[in-house]
């Protein structure tokens, strides 16, 4: 079969996912008041991150993002636990979450809640489920030839 | 004043619902071209066409309804009918679409 040639696919690839883990990030960051939240914002990232591997190859992406995503499950999981768990060092049940004002360098006064750590734990759980998911489905056919 | 707030509020009203059908009419002639397509890249054009539509008509109903809260759906679609238009572009060309080693 005749090689084909991607230049077209790749430098959109390269501008767009730039975007695309923007956008996820902005999602993450405006669940608590807008649309989003942690889950659509992880299936966003993992889009950026499916596109790339689209565009440059299994092995390609795997030398640049060296991240084992079976670990990053755990580790989703664990921080998703740890915040509930920690509201008992407070005497509280457990996944009770508090919010405060801060005085921050840049943003002035903002509310900061613990919620976002339980949405940083599903952020993290949902990128890891669905890469592992379709990688493995990705890498299966030539494994076996 | 007040009867000229009113004349807009319904001009808008009436020109979204006007334009939601008409973009419910062109969404049904892509739908036939996707069923009837005599080949597969027929198929996958009309989708991506349909998934523009479905754009639009998120943003006209944003508009029929004054919300605000629809835009990072439009944009959501969008990424994601990029993505699934690539996949089915390199599916239809290399029988893969995520390959192992590109070089």
């Amino acid at each position: 079969m005749a090689r084909t040639n991607d230049l077209i696919l790749r430098t959109t690839t390269a501008l767009i996912a730039f975007i695309l883990l923007g956008f996820s990030v902005y999602l993450f960051f405006a669940g608590h008041n807008k649309p989003g939240g942690g889950f659509i914002g992880g299936l966003m990232a993992s889009a950026a991150l499916v596109l790339m591997n689209m565009a440059y190859g299994l092995d390609v992406i795997r030398k640049v993002i060296r991240v084992n995503y079976l670990y990053m499950i755990f580790t989703g999981l664990l921080i998703a636990v740890g915040t509930g768990v920690g509201s008992f060092l407070f005497g509280a049940p457990f996944l009770t979450h508090n919010f405060g004002y801060f005085q921050l360098p840049i943003l002035g006064r903002t509310e900061l809640a613990t919620a976002i750590l339980f949405d940083l734990g599903v952020y993290l759980t949902v990128i890891g489920v669905t890469m592992t998911i379709i990688l493995t489905v990705a890498a299966d056919r030539e494994e076996s030839e | 004043m007040e009867e000229l707030l009113n004349f807009t509020k319904t001009l808008i009203h009436i020109s979204s619902i006007i334009a939601i059908i008409g973009v419910s009419v062109s969404v049904i002639i892509l739908l036939y071209r996707t069923m009837r397509g005599p080949t597969n890249p027929d198929r996958a054009v009309a989708l991506d066409v349909i998934g523009v539509n479905i754009m639009a008509l998120t943003g006209l109903i944003a508009i029929l309804l004054v919300s605000t809260q629809f835009n990072d759906v439009i944009l959501l679609i969008g990424i994601l009918l990029f993505i699934g238009t690539v996949a089915l572009a390199k599916f239809l060309e290399k029988g893969v679409i995520i390959e192992r080693d590109m070089d």
